[in-house]
């Protein structure tokens, strides 16, 4: 067994009835190595890490793996993360969401845990799609594609996920993509040691409906597209708007120091405390 | 003038809202989330202020549906925790209070009612979200709710709803009106007052031989906390005894009927209320919340008129007092049931009632009290 393999069994429950949920030539599965080996070698604990998840197929990651895991409500993931931290800072929380679970149903968390800057990583699955229920349109399936309840066409306008994170506060925001594990498990790594709320948006594809019915290909096919159509933070800044169209940046894209939540509330304990000992 | 007791002790004037903020730090309560809302908001404003002096935490979140997750992470992390809302916000909150169910987390929501449905009536009282503590999540699931009418049972329920939740795992509903919420009170708390605190029974076998969800005999499996090295999955899936989710018949039966029976074999630990004058009652008032102050002073009334009228205040409106009810049932000809809604707690006590007793209800739902004088018109009426 190669030793990336062997890192990778180390952190599974094996107690758990595999096979896991996912189809052959999802990405979730790349995404969950690259988390794995960036907590491996961020140091951290197995007892001191609390992955919370919401619902849908990437909600389902922590149920395989032997930290205390917390697979909560459709887009509540990150209130629940915000309760745990809060209540005991020492542990080190982690959120892994799908597309709809980040920002359909848990937008408003999700814009909000941006802006309270509390100590948290949000790892977003972003597959175009609502997948375990069978390829409905998410809100960030392209304009012009087809889902099952846009099967004419779809007509929305789709989030950049990671533009709203940096619009909504976060001081850490990196995206890549399932393609490029070798970045993804960097960025991981640089959210994870991140104080304050650090967002990475994982580019990933669901050709069991969002390819299907796209004609897209298969998963080989639609990683393709993720390495044809990705360009890097630093390649971007030498390149023209008109040569970046249709693309997307992989990368650090915000990294910037503001005051984390739990150290301002502890100055509030603090003046909480005199004041009552007056 | 009434003698000075000899032990020490502080006299506070308090709300309603105020005396459930004592309670609740008094039983330990570390973690408050919520969402500002009328006629609730002075537990949060209260809560904000006296959490950081012990060392908790406020956190005003963007909504109840995350006040509700937020405060079953922090259970889930080790601190006893709370939320307090009204209808609207409650109904939020059933989402995640059915997965605080499902998961076992112990936590303690506090509904101040008022008129509704919808946004309602917000600044006036009402007793009518009593069917949605009940029932108002989805999926069959056992829930406790408490109900105070006084001020000082406001303190006092509080820490028993945050000692419930505790020992059974289960979520604890505070049901209290807008009338008992804002009134002022005088209560007089002593220095040596013996206050029971329940602490979750954590495992005290090797992680590798826990089994979070395991039956036991009380029905109510030892609870680790995130971060003691008790590492184990929680979902809102129906799940097995391992914590993991499961579709098998044979493991979904046992895991419902434990979360029901951990209540049900408990059900004289839950009962808490007040009969007064019941025992030759003709006709006895049964009411809860702000109604019993009325119901209790009608009944003191009809007494000097002669009448043999009596009262039953129920705290505990769920899991329903069944045995206190029926035992006035039996020894009264003539059940009265006032309530600030449409029948929620006089339909129970119909499906109780065997025998001949008459049952008559006063339903107000004008936004107002139930008087002493409508009482006593019924009572007249009927009797």
């Amino acid at each position: 067994m190669p030793e990336i393999t062997k890192l990778i069994h180390k952190y599974l429950r094996h107690d758990k009835k595999f096979p896991h949920v996912w189809c052959p030539g999802c990405g979730i599965g790349i995404m969950l190595g690259a988390l794995i080996r960036a907590i491996d070698r961020c140091g951290f604990t197995k007892d001191e890490i609390v992955l919370v998840s919401g619902i849908g197929c990437t909600g389902r990651l922590p149920v395989y793996v032997d930290f205390n895991t917390l697979h909560t409500t459709h887009g509540r993931a990150l209130a629940f993360a915000t309760g745990i931290k809060l209540a005991n800072p020492k542990l080190k929380v982690i959120v892994v969401m799908g597309d709809g679970d980040a920002v359909a149903i848990g937008g408003n968390h999700f814009i909000h845990a941006a802006r309270r800057n509390i100590d948290l990583t949000a790892i977003i699955l972003n597959n175009s799609i609502y997948g375990m229920t069978g390829g409905q349109y998410s809100p960030t399936t392209p304009y012009g594609m087809k889902t099952t309840t846009s099967s004419y066409i779809h007509i929305e306008q789709a989030f950049n996920i990671s533009e709203l994170a940096v619009t909504a506060g976060a001081p850490f925001v990196g995206r890549g993509t399932v393609y490029h594990a070798k970045l993804l498990d960097s960025l991981m790594e640089k959210a994870f040691l991140k104080k304050g709320f650090a967002v990475v948006e994982v580019i990933s594809h669901c050709h069991t409906q969002f390819g299907k019915l796209n004609k897209m290909g298969g998963a080989v096919e639609m990683m393709q597209w993720q390495k044809d159509h990705a360009v890097t933070v630093e390649k971007a800044a030498t390149m023209s708007e008109e040569e970046l169209k249709g693309k997307f940046k992989i990368g650090v894209l915000v990294d910037k120091e503001l005051p984390v939540y739990l150290d301002e509330y502890e100055k509030i304990r603090q003046m909480a405390m005199s004041k009552k000992e007056k | 003038m009434k003698k000075k007791p000899k032990t020490p002790y502080k006299e506070f004037l308090l709300q309603g809202n105020e005396a459930i903020v004592e309670g609740a730090l008094r039983a330990g309560c570390r973690f408050f989330a919520g969402y500002p809302i009328t006629p609730a908001t002075e537990i949060a404003e209260a809560m904000s202020v006296k959490l950081p002096q012990v060392g908790g935490t406020y956190i005003q979140m963007e909504d109840e549906i995350a006040s509700m997750a937020a405060v079953i992470g922090a259970s889930l992390a080790g601190v006893k925790s709370m939320t307090a809302t009204s209808g609207p916000g409650f109904s939020l909150m059933q989402e995640n209070l059915g997965f605080a169910i499902m998961a076992e987390v112990p936590c303690v929501i506090v509904d101040a009612m008022r008129g509704g449905p919808s946004t309602g009536l917000p600044t006036s009282p009402s007793q009518s979200d009593v069917m949605q503590a009940r029932w108002g999540t989805h999926g069959d699931h056992p829930i406790i709710a408490l109900c105070p009418s006084t001020v000082r049972e406001c303190y006092d329920l509080t820490i028993k709803a945050f000692n419930l939740s505790e020992k059974f795992r289960n979520p604890v509903i505070i049901l209290v009106d807008e009338v008992v919420a804002h009134m002022r009170e005088k209560i007089t708390i002593f220095e040596d007052e013996e206050v029971e605190i329940f602490n979750r029974i954590k495992p005290n076998m090797p992680p590798e031989w826990y089994i979070p969800y395991v039956d036991t005999p009380s029905g109510v499996p030892p609870m680790a906390n995130f971060g003691e090295g008790y590492r184990y999955h929680v979902t809102g899936l129906t799940h097995d005894i391992r914590g993991f989710p499961t579709s098998r018949p044979d493991e979904i039966d046992p895991f419902i009927r434990r979360l029901f029976r951990k209540i049900s074999q408990h059900f004289s630990e839950l009962q808490f209320g007040e009969f007064y004058e019941t025992d030759d009652a003709d006709i006895t008032i049964i009411a809860y919340g702000c109604v019993a102050r009325s119901a209790k002073r009608a009944a003191i009334d009809a007494r000097q008129k002669g009448l043999k009228v009596g009262m039953l205040k129920l705290n505990t409106l769920w899991p329903f007092m069944r045995t206190a009810v029926e035992k006035v049932l039996n020894t009264s000809k003539i059940v009265i049931v006032p309530e600030m809604n449409m029948g929620q707690i006089s339909r129970e006590v119909k499906r109780v009632n065997k025998g001949s007793t008459k049952i008559f209800t006063i339903n107000k739902v004008d936004g107002t009290i139930i008087t002493p004088q409508e009482i006593l018109a019924r009572i007249k009426e009927v009797g």
